[in-house]
């Protein structure tokens, strides 16, 4: 801005001292972390569309065909699904500690924190690969390979699996929409993991306290949200026919 | 009023340019593809959109010229579903959803809310970054042979048995979205958090709230066309069933969740240019808009009624028909806060200050040809018309005279209002007063007869048609020729007006509004000082405008 | 401006409530309840969501507007559920098409 006869401030300025960490666009802290957490949430409000989406399509073809829901349901390994479950709500806990560090200026305690959240999706992720590996191989995978029948099924099963003649196609969409929901909730996963190691990093390098920690909020609210998407996927796609096995 | 500017503030236009501003800030193509100056931004989308509006516009001319003859004597069938389908897209995502915000709402908004900047400006500039990556993918589709589905890319043809570019195509306009939701989560944060003190919601010119509302659109249903269009993708890589009626999938499902986004895109389109008309009309009545208030809510009720409506493109597609009723009425609705706009638009002009000016050219074409588009849309909202007029011309002329009759009038009006405060140069006022009335008349030549050609029941997507339909038909050609020369005059005389126009002085108008209040162009920074508050917009009655305005408003 | 700092044993016991509504989810669909299921399953779901949205998103200590963008988030997917279920519902349930009448 050298080429500015006058530096442009807002009324307010002129006394108070510049954080390091303002843009020039906001005139104090507090309007830039309303900002950017506003900003946040309304990316939020696009996600909830987003998945939104894919609950609906799900929510239609479960209606139309529990038979094939139910049974294609069945075939998810639920011990699997509950222990990923668990271990998205404590990677949730430990990035809610990660930002009461920064809270309380402990900057060791932010590393460690999303050190923490970030081995804990890790193993998130090579749960749910062990199991889309498991999919893989019972040929549940939708498309020229697909094939899809109730293993050893109980008379009660059996008369289930009757209703439906169309049992096998109608179960492809099941898993149709089973790997795209968990596909794309990975996909963004995987994309908070490598925004989690940025900040690892930063935070290492010391640039937050209780002053500024912004973007690990931010980041915060993201990872809350994945979480709450899975909380939503879990009972949905594992345990529908939990009651029928 | 702002406080004094200590800035030599001179209306000789000599010095004009001697001053800092953002143009001459910093030179160098690096200063410009790393700028995080809204402003600058602004310019960069300018000449992205009119790049891909060129394009599309190429298109038209090809369909047109088909269209000159009843036989399909130009093209191959295939080429020319080709062609309407890469009219419609190009068109519709890579021009008409982003030209209002992307050029006149980042180079205004921070300007009219007394703003630095928008609130993320780095985030600004991957929004243009992220919708030339997108318009890569798709201009990659369209050099391999494009898509032949139409825009609206209907299942299963576009899953199953299309053989062209789907995938291709469909991600350039998923990529292109997240340009959209990017700039649409700026305007908001921006007018929540960042105008000016003094600057309440009911003091904001209603170019911003027509920003507001339409940001809220583009955040809400965009997402939704973003994970159809990854569904279709994927239907179409994995052979899933999701729309696929012979695998137990519903294709009403993906027109479903393709409208849902679809249908309030088109108040994406229109509403910006209704914040634009608010602007020209006071502007050039020299009055305040009347019944401010109700215009500001009208844009936020257009934009929740548009999320309810969308079922009306569905009425012959196989929903229910008490989903179709409710649709139908639904729709009516939407169409009043619209028209309480065009009658507070006409409000204001009653016993106005009225000067023809170019944009005022365009806001008057604006209100007569947006009444009759939205006329026809409530006429296509009634359930038993639309089932004769569905898929015929009269639906292409209904969409055309809101989208160019509407949005692109805006646009241009627009245009022509602020191009003296982007560049600080004046454009020659004969010739685009001139480029205006081809504009007008082309335009409804092309599209007047279009609604005739619908109601005797052309359909539409035809390559070739009865020969009783020819007389309209080179008629409307006619006028899209006259059209394309009206669009070509203000994009030679806007680019020569950068080199030689005559200097503009900071406000040729005399208008009203923060935005006026700093030089044309403005510096980096918008304002020598940051503006404060006192009073709403358009106070044209107060007498230092009256003295202000005799000393300046140097267009005749 | 002081930022609410909540306290550790807040965030645990909200993971702990957390958890054992994992674990309520899982015991309730061991058992056929019909339609209840889904229902119960849902309820579960939406207070898990609740109590994260609330504690460890800080909506609770955040301002109305936050509070604010989160419900129009869930409201206008509930628009795109209702009026899209709307069509599936009434297709051919409230009078059944016959052929040929």
């Amino acid at each position: 801005m050298a080429s500015e006869p006058l530096a442009p401030h807002g009324p307010s300025h002129g006394h108070a001292a510049h954080h390091p960490e303002l843009a020039h666009q906001f005139d104090s802290m507090d309007q830039q972390k309303e900002s950017s957490t506003l900003a946040m949430w309304v990316f939020l409000v696009t996600e909830i569309m987003f998945f939104g989406v894919l609950f609906l399509a799900y929510t239609l073809y479960r209606t139309q065909y529990p038979e094939a829901f139910l049974l294609a349901s069945n075939s998810l390994n639920v011990l699997m699904g509950g222990i990923n479950t668990a271990v998205l709500i404590g990677s949730s806990l430990t990035m809610v500690l990660a930002i009461w560090a920064a809270q309380v200026n402990w900057r060791k305690g932010i590393v460690i924190f999303l050190l923490a959240t970030m081995a804990l999706g890790t193993t998130f992720l090579v749960i749910k690969g062990f199991e889309y590996r498991d999919k893989f191989v019972e040929h549940h995978v939708p498309g020229p390979t697909f094939h899809f029948e109730v293993e050893h099924p109980s008379p009660h099963l059996q008369a289930i699996a009757a209703r439906d003649p169309q049992l096998e196609k109608h179960a492809s969409i099941y898993f149709s929409l089973y790997f795209i929901m968990t596909g794309i909730h990975a996909l963004h996963m995987i994309i908070g993991l490598g925004i989690l190691a940025v900040l690892a990093v930063l935070s290492w390098k010391g640039k937050y306290d209780s002053e500024y920690h912004n973007p690990l909020e931010m980041t915060g609210l993201y990872w809350h949200f994945v979480d709450i998407i899975w909380i939503f996927l879990f009972p949905l796609l594992y345990l529908l026919g939990a009651h029928a096995r | 009023m702002n406080t004094t500017a200590t800035v030599p503030v001179t209306t000789t236009a000599e010095t004009a340019f001697k001053r800092p501003n953002y143009l001459n800030a910093a030179y160098g193509v690096r200063s410009w593809l790393l700028t995080r100056d809204h402003k600058r931004i602004a310019i960069l989308y300018l000449i992205s959109v009119t790049a891909f509006f060129a394009l599309g516009s190429l298109f038209a001319l090809l369909i047109r010229l088909e269209l000159l003859t009843p036989e399909g004597d130009l093209f191959q069938p295939d080429t020319y579903n080709r062609l309407f389908t890469m009219h419609g897209v190009v068109m519709v995502f890579f021009f008409l959803i982003p030209a209002i915000p992307a050029v006149l709402g980042n180079f205004l908004v921070p300007l009219m809310i007394g703003a630095k900047d928008l609130a993320l400006p780095k985030l600004n500039l991957a929004s243009w970054y992220v919708y030339n990556i997108g318009g890569i993918f798709t201009l990659w589709a369209i050099v391999h042979g494009g898509v032949d589905t139409g825009w609206t890319f209907y299942t299963p043809f576009s899953t199953h048995y299309s053989n062209t570019y789907v995938i291709s195509t469909a991600l350039g306009i998923f990529i292109t979205g997240f340009s959209s939701i990017f700039t649409a989560l700026n305007f908001i944060v921006t007018i929540h958090r960042m105008r000016a003190p003094g600057l309440t919601w009911f003091r904001l010119p209603l170019f911003i709230w027509s920003t507001y509302a339409t940001s809220l659109i583009i955040v809400l249903g965009t997402p939704v066309i973003a994970i159809t269009i990854l569904l279709v993708a994927a239907e179409r890589v994995f052979h899933l069933g999701i729309f696929d009626p012979t695998l137990g999938g519903d294709p009403v499902l993906f027109q479903h969740l393709f409208w849902f986004y679809s249908h309030p895109a088109v108040y994406i389109m229109i509403l910006p240019a209704m914040g634009v008309e608010s602007e020209l009309i006071a502007a050039f009545a020299r009055k305040k808009v009347v019944g401010y208030k109700v215009v500001a809510f009208a844009s936020v009720a257009i934009a929740v009624l548009g999320f309810l409506v969308w079922g009306h493109h569905m009425f012959v597609a196989g929903e229910s028909i008490y989903a179709a009723t409710i649709f139908s009425v639904l729709s009516m609705l939407v169409a009043i806060p619209s028209a309480v706009k065009v009658f507070n638009w006409t409000a204001t002009l009653y016993r106005g200050s009225i000067s023809y000016q170019t944009p005022m050219l365009y806001a008057l074409g604006f209100i007569g040809l947006f009444t009759l588009g939205g006329l026809t849309g409530v006429m296509v909202a009634t359930l038993g018309f639309d089932v004769h007029v569905h898929d015929t011309y009269f639906i292409v002329a209904h969409f055309h005279y809101i989208m160019v009759g509407g949005t692109i009038m805006g646009y241009l009006g627009g245009l022509h209002y602020w191009w003296p405060k982007i560049s600080g140069k004046l454009y020659p006022v004969f010739l685009s007063k001139i480029a205006a009335l081809l504009v007008f008349v082309g335009f409804n030549l092309t599209f007047f007869p279009q609604f005739i050609l619908g109601y005797l029941g052309m359909p539409r997507r035809y390559w070739s048609y009865p020969p009783e339909f020819q007389v309209l038909n080179v008629l409307s050609t006619a006028g899209a020729s006259i059209l394309g020369l009206g669009y070509i005059l203000p994009l030679c005389y806007f680019i020569w007006s950068m080199r030689y126009g005559q200097d503009s002085g900071d406000n040729p108008w005399g208008a009203v509004g923060l935005e006026w209040d700093t030089t044309s162009p403005p510096p980096t920074e918008n304002f020598y000082t940051m503006p404060v508050v006192t009073h709403g917009p358009y106070e044209y009655n107060r007498e230092e405008v009256h003295n202000r305005m005799s000393q300046e408003g140097t267009i005749g | 401006m002081a930022e609410h700092v909540t306290s550790r044993k807040v965030y645990f016991l909200v993971f702990g409530a957390l958890m054992v509504l994992t674990l309520a989810t899982w015991l309730v669909a061991q058992v056929d309840l019909g339609w209840a299921n889904d229902v119960v399953a849902l309820g579960i779901a939406v207070t898990k969501a609740t109590l994260v949205l609330l504690f460890f998103m800080h909506v609770r200590h955040s301002t109305r507007m936050t509070a604010l963008t989160a419900v129009a988030g869930f409201f206008w997917l509930a628009i795109l559920f209702g009026l899209t279920i709307a069509d599936y519902a009434s297709r051919g349930s409230i009078l059944p098409f016959v052929a040929g009448k």
